[in-house]
């Protein structure tokens, strides 16, 4: 079907996000066709093992030591070469240095920080909510991606917007899609819901509504809780 | 219904009592302090322009904050737009994404439909496998998409600044390039032509002639437009100098596209980082240095006539091919074919799956109903719209459905520049700065 490994080669570790249960996402229906009793791990790819190859070394050696003059360690979880695409994932306290590095150094020097995405994950415990930051080098035409987890529990991760004031929008519409409360930005109101609005709607347990119909009381289940493949 | 809610129904206004009853203040609020402000050049008022306005480019709100006719404060109120995209295809299959992410920018369909796809086709690993014929049409559609689109910025852009030709003539010739959308994928918009693994259909027979034809006539009428505009005095004066942007502020501030190339930068994405093959082609990068809404005017013209090369290139580089990738297991298993009713899928296939192969039906049943699983990961793959950099962050989990979906939309980011453009200038020229970002409202708020 692809050129892709199951496993991919040279990943040091795995990175299990989720549990997938059922092949057809719906519970408590007389299911007799036994792939309700389907349990598959999700694993996202997981931490690649240097030397990476092309620009990618460079990159993560050149990071690796401006981080060490700036005197930020353990600020890299790990590194995650994947389909061409380089992702950093980085604790939340070393988040602003991290970042400042990739500005400021010349040898990096990603001037832009052109999206700002989450993706919650409600099984990944204590790392639910994942932040995700997109940096683009004009100078050096490279891209990388740095990744943030936090913990429902505790939503909360400097803003960025000091350093890119591009990311003010993207700030904004990530607290209004997930709840993330980014310390530090200038007027962190909802930016597409209406302002009194309740709930994040981009959160997987954000409740969807279904449609009454007018036959015995009866309605068109919400979205997720359809029958459905999954 | 209590005694307080009824002798102070609304907490903005007063109320006393009279021998008549009850007499209900209906100035209220807030007004009295505003009245008694001093007046004079201190004097500021708050001037919501939009959401409903002919001269926002669309449901964007902008608030105002003015001194005289100079612009103090200028902030922007988006969201009236917002339809959920994202977050349906959260609950469709990987095909089924397509059908909305074209409704986005909905000036740049192909554009939309473009980034989604290359990011699907990249987590399924299958981006070297996209046929040649197919990756050639997806750039002659995005290039006519490019012309499309601009004609569109100008013929708005125009009529918001009184030039009304201006805006006949860009939706007129618009109108030509939307005739080979239709005569191609059957909509003139929300085509959702471009799938993962290839392009919906082949090319219908007459269409190279006919898209030929309609470059020529595009040069042509492109010649008229910038014949009425390029030294027009009045145009210039109302957008040269105005919504100044440097190379700066477009990079602090994430901007991309013609803002960015007025600068002088020759960023283009086609260049930088090229997909669908656009390192095969001949193409120059427009550029100015002016930092202005003129500069960015004439980017859009010559850009117009670039796209009209590359589509001269396209069609000389069609050869006959397969136009969606071979494995089956994402191929679309029909091809849909004119029937007497307008539309329908082939006979042979249906010949196929209902009297000779019971495997074909099932087939066809499973990728239709069910579709493909996409192994898990993320990707994002950036293009170059008309707007700037046009990226899908897609996630997946390994299922049938995307996990998330997010698009960094070029007009989302780039309408963060109002306020630098626009604070300190005339409320006239506000108009032509927001008309120069071209924002489209349904890209910015998905």
């Amino acid at each position: 079907m692809s050129d892709l490994p199951v496993v991919p080669d040279g990943v040091a570790e795995i990175d299990l996000v989720g549990v997938r249960k059922g092949a057809f996402g719906s519970q408590g229906s007389g299911d007799t066709s036994g792939f309700g009793g389907l349990v598959a791990p999700i694993v996202m790819p997981g931490a690649s093992i240097p030397p990476f190859g092309s620009w990618y070394d460079e990159v993560a050696e050149e990071l690796a030591l401006s981080l060490v003059d700036a005197g930020v360690s353990g600020a890299v979880e790990r590194i995650v070469i994947d389909r061409g695409e380089m992702t950093f994932y980085v604790t939340p306290e070393n988040l602003i240095a991290f970042m400042t590095e990739c500005r400021d150094e010349p040898a990096l020097r990603f001037e832009m920080c052109t999206s700002v995405s989450g993706v919650h994950f409600p099984q990944d415990k204590d790392r639910e909510l994942h932040i995700v930051y997109a940096l683009l080098s004009i100078t050096h035409n490279r891209r990388i991606r740095v990744e943030v987890s936090i913990p429902d529990s505790d939503r909360h991760l400097p803003s960025l917007v000091a350093l890119y004031p591009s990311v003010d929008w993207h700030e904004r519409e990530t607290w209004d899609f997930f709840g993330v409360i980014f310390d530090g930005h200038p007027a962190l109101t909802r930016i597409q819901m209406p302002d009194d609005w309740v709930g994040h709607p981009q959160r997987k347990d954000y409740p969807l509504g279904g449609i009454p119909v007018e036959y015995k009381g009866a309605s068109i289940p919400a979205p997720d809780h359809r029958r459905s493949y999954n | 219904m209590t005694t307080t809610e009824f002798t102070n129904p609304d907490p903005f206004s007063g109320s006393y009592d009279t021998t008549d009853g009850t007499v209900y203040n209906l100035g209220g609020g807030d007004w009295d302090s505003i009245a008694a402000a001093p007046e004079g050049e201190n004097e500021r008022i708050v001037v919501n322009m939009g959401p409903q306005h002919p001269s926002t480019h669309g449901v964007l709100r902008m608030i105002l904050e003015l001194e005289g006719e100079t612009v103090v404060e200028a902030r922007c109120g988006i969201g009236f737009l917002h339809t959920g995209i994202e977050k349906n295809m959260e609950f469709r299959t990987w095909v089924q994404g397509v059908t909305y992410v074209t409704r986005m920018d909905y000036l740049a369909p192909m554009f939309n439909e473009t980034a989604y796809c290359l990011s699907v086709e990249r987590l399924l690993g299958i981006e070297d496998h996209i046929p040649e014929r197919a990756n050639v049409i997806r750039v002659m559609m995005m290039e006519l998409n490019r012309v499309s689109s601009h004609l569109v910025a100008l013929a708005t852009g125009g009529m918001e600044l009184g030039a009304l030709t201006a805006m006949i003539f860009g939706f007129r010739e618009r109108e030509l390039v939307l005739d080979i959308f239709e005569m191609v994928s059957g909509l003139r918009m929300n085509s959702a032509y471009i799938r993962p693994g290839g392009v919906a259909q082949d090319l219908p027979s007459g269409a190279e002639e006919k898209i030929r034809e309609t470059v020529v006539l595009l040069r042509k009428r492109l010649k008229d437009t910038s014949d009425l505009l390029v030294d027009n005095a009045i145009w210039m004066g109302r957008t040269v100098g105005v919504g100044y942007l440097d190379l700066t502020g477009c990079m602090a501030l994430g901007i991309t596209g013609p803002i960015l190339r007025s600068t002088g930068l020759p960023h283009d994405l086609r260049k930088s980082a090229p997909y669908c093959g656009y390192e095969n082609y001949e193409f120059n990068v427009p550029t100015q240095k002016t930092s202005d809404a003129y500069g960015r005017f004439l980017i859009r013209i010559a850009e117009m006539h670039e796209s009209l090369n590359i589509v001269d290139q396209c069609l000389d580089r069609l050869v006959p091919g397969p136009i969606m990738i071979a494995d089956k297991k994402i191929a679309w298993p029909s091809q849909l074919s004119v029937g007497s009713d307008g539309q329908g899928n082939s006979p042979e296939h249906i010949q196929e799956i209902m009297s000779e192969s019971m495997e074909a039906l099932i087939h066809h049943f499973k990728l239709v109903t069910e579709g493909f699983s996409v192994p898990a990961g993320q990707a994002y793959v950036p293009i170059e719209s008309p707007r700037g950099e046009l990226g899908a962050h897609v996630v997946s989990t390994g299922g049938t459905r995307p996990y998330r979906v997010h698009f960094r939309d070029p007009s989302f980011n780039n309408l963060q520049a109002v306020s630098a453009m626009s604070e300190g200038s005339m409320i006239a020229d506000v108009i032509a700065a927001v008309a120069s970002i071209d924002p489209v409202m349904g890209g910015v708020d998905r």
